[in-house]
């Protein structure tokens, strides 16, 4: 149910996000989903990709930091309302968010939620729970 | 208001022209009697003389002193807080420190006595500089256990002048205070000179106008490039002084108008210039590390203390007509201290905290520049897999908790920027720790 996610450090430098893109593109790694959290000083790219683990030897082999981290999907449909329902499922969960991304998935008018928790098992379980569906990996890498 | 400089003679003054052959007699005689305080006083230097089969009774002649052992930083260090004082804790009216190589500062004692010896080579150093009874001194140097600001400061009281002990900072008010009470002299770091002249410019501060004509600048080291700046745009005239806690503080050698090497005040102390590798005595004129003795410190003599800093004893007597030899300006050092706003600052010391925070060493650098007229330091550290974090606040609170625990141990505030791995450039033998950017900017 839970998802590999890779994060890179990258400056906060022009052409320091294309470097490792340009790595994975090489090796024939597909980048499915990324977010880039930005501050002044440092960014992380966070990368859903095809093949984890080959994009991981890539990139530490290109000289990155690589992190995993293990991400929940979790598809709404793409309308007014769909985020807030998944957001009212997790309230009274002990459960915090340390991040999200969202991006458009497939073509039957869905979209992909990923979020990064504390504890991602009880998150699953209270989603689960209150009826809400979590993407496999196989979802998500396929599309 | 002129803003010509004074002559420079002044009563105080007077033992800076004793005649050549009377001061060597003065300094053989004031060697011998500290050597024998320090050899009845102090255990260290009384074991290392043991060691090399000499007695006190040996120095015979100046030459002679290149018998004795050097006294290093390390010796302060290992001694601390009182294993070097000579006197009884009774005798001592009062301690200074300064930061060490690690965490612990290093602590340096006078007498009574002593600190009369520190005022009077003040007194002739603001002589030297054309300044008298009637001068408006503002003292930016930092007051507290720094040396410079209480040294200054008695100085300047006692050569009767009016002191304004402003200390370090509060740049705006320093030129509200220049301006509104008429300063004619400054003392602080060159470096925050060049700050004053930048707010002063911002905030449409004329420094020409002002009756300000001496600065008297030290506790770093700076350029002879950074003297033409500061007399061009302020019409001051710029005297390097030099000191240091271990000797006494400031006043231990000033420059005089004809800004061509700094007089050492060699009456109380004794210059020698030797092969930082060899320890070798070198003859006037060679470049190597400066090398001083205190003849008139009784709570904590130094005997053949190396400075690190590197130099040379100017050969011939000063147009000026003082007899006290002089050293050219300091340029560099032959340890890896690195001096940053007045505070000393060593590359093992960063070293020590990104240890002790991040459990192994990063690859790391130090990066000087100047930017506004002032040093600014960063330490860029490379991201490891040990504490890289997918989370933005996880990486900024390791930034933030290394600038503390810098703060902590350096005393200065310094910027630490994460970088990517791989992007400081690794090098074939030692590491090169510290990138020195100041001369381009």
């Amino acid at each position: 149910m839970k998802i590999q996610q890779l994060s890179i450090f990258a400056e906060n430098k022009p052409g320091h996000v294309a470097g490792p893109c340009r790595l994975l593109a090489d090796q024939g790694v597909n980048i499915r989903a990324l977010s880039l959290a930005d501050t002044q000083k440092f960014g992380i790219l966070r990368l859903i990709v095809s093949d984890a683990a080959k994009a991981t030897k890539v990139l530490e082999a290109g000289g990155h930091v690589v992190k995993t981290t293990e991400v929940v999907a979790i598809e709404v449909p793409d309308q007014p309302g769909g985020l807030a329902a998944v957001l009212a499922a997790l309230e009274g969960s002990p459960t915090n968010i340390e991040y999200m991304y969202a991006f458009p998935f497939g073509h039957q008018g869905k979209a992909v939620l990923i979020f990064r928790f504390d504890d991602p098992d009880s998150a699953i379980k209270t989603l689960q729970g209150k009826g809400i569906a979590v993407l496999s990996s196989d979802v998500i890498l396929k599309g | 208001m002129t803003k010509e400089a004074q002559p420079s003679f002044h009563p105080a003054s007077a033992p800076d022209f004793v005649p050549a052959p009377l001061l060597r007699k003065l300094q053989l005689d004031r060697l011998q009697t500290i050597v024998k305080h320090a050899f009845e006083n102090v255990e260290l230097f009384r074991h290392r003389v043991e060691s090399r089969k000499l007695r006190p009774g040996d120095i015979n002649s100046l030459a002679d002193i290149a018998k004795l052992p050097f006294t290093t930083k390390v010796d302060l260090r290992d001694t601390y807080p009182f294993g070097l004082f000579a006197t009884s804790l009774r005798d001592i009216v009062r301690v200074h420190a300064s930061s060490g190589t690690t965490g612990k500062p290093i602590v340096v004692a006078y007498t009574q006595k002593d600190l009369d010896v520190w005022t009077s080579v003040m007194v002739r150093s603001f002589a030297a500089c054309g300044l008298h009874e009637g001068d408006i001194i503002q003292n930016a140097y930092g007051y507290g256990l720094f040396t410079g600001g209480l040294g200054a400061h008695y100085g300047a009281e006692s050569i009767g002048a009016t002191v304004i002990p402003i200390s370090g900072g509060n740049t705006d008010r320093q030129l509200m205070v220049m301006k509104d009470f008429g300063v004619t002299a400054i003392c602080c770091t060159p470096t925050y000179f060049l700050h004053l002249i930048d707010r002063a410019s911002q905030m449409g501060v004329d420094l020409k106008s002002l009756p300000l004509r001496a600065g008297v600048f030290g506790a770093e080291p700076w350029t002879q490039s950074m003297r033409k700046h500061i007399e061009s745009v302020t019409n001051i005239q710029a005297f390097d002084i030099y000191g240091l806690s271990e000797i006494i503080g400031p006043g231990v050698a000033i420059e005089c108008p004809n800004h061509d090497g700094l007089h050492i005040f060699e009456d109380h102390f004794y210059p020698e210039i030797i092969d930082p590798e060899t320890g070798k005595v070198l003859p006037d004129g060679e470049e190597g590390e400066l090398v001083l003795t205190t003849f008139s410190k009784f709570a904590m003599p130094m005997i053949r203390y190396r400075t690190r800093d590197i130099t040379a004893l100017v050969p011939g007597q000063c147009p000026c007509g003082r007899t006290l030899r002089r050293m050219r300006r300091i340029g560099r050092r032959s340890d890896d201290m690195l001096i940053i706003r007045g505070v000393n600052v060593y590359p093992s010391q960063i070293e020590a905290v990104l240890l002790e925070v991040e459990g192994t060493l990063p690859h790391y650098q130090i990066i000087l520049t100047r930017a506004h007229g002032l040093d600014q330091i960063e330490v860029q550290v490379e991201v490891t897999p040990q504490v890289f974090s997918d989370r933005v606040g996880a990486l900024e609170a390791l930034a933030e908790k290394l600038m503390d625990t810098i703060e902590r141990v350096v005393g200065i505030r310094i910027k630490v920027t994460l970088v990517e791995p791989q992007t400081i450039q690794r090098s074939e033998g030692k590491a090169k720790r510290v990138i020195d950017k100041r001369a381009q900017s």
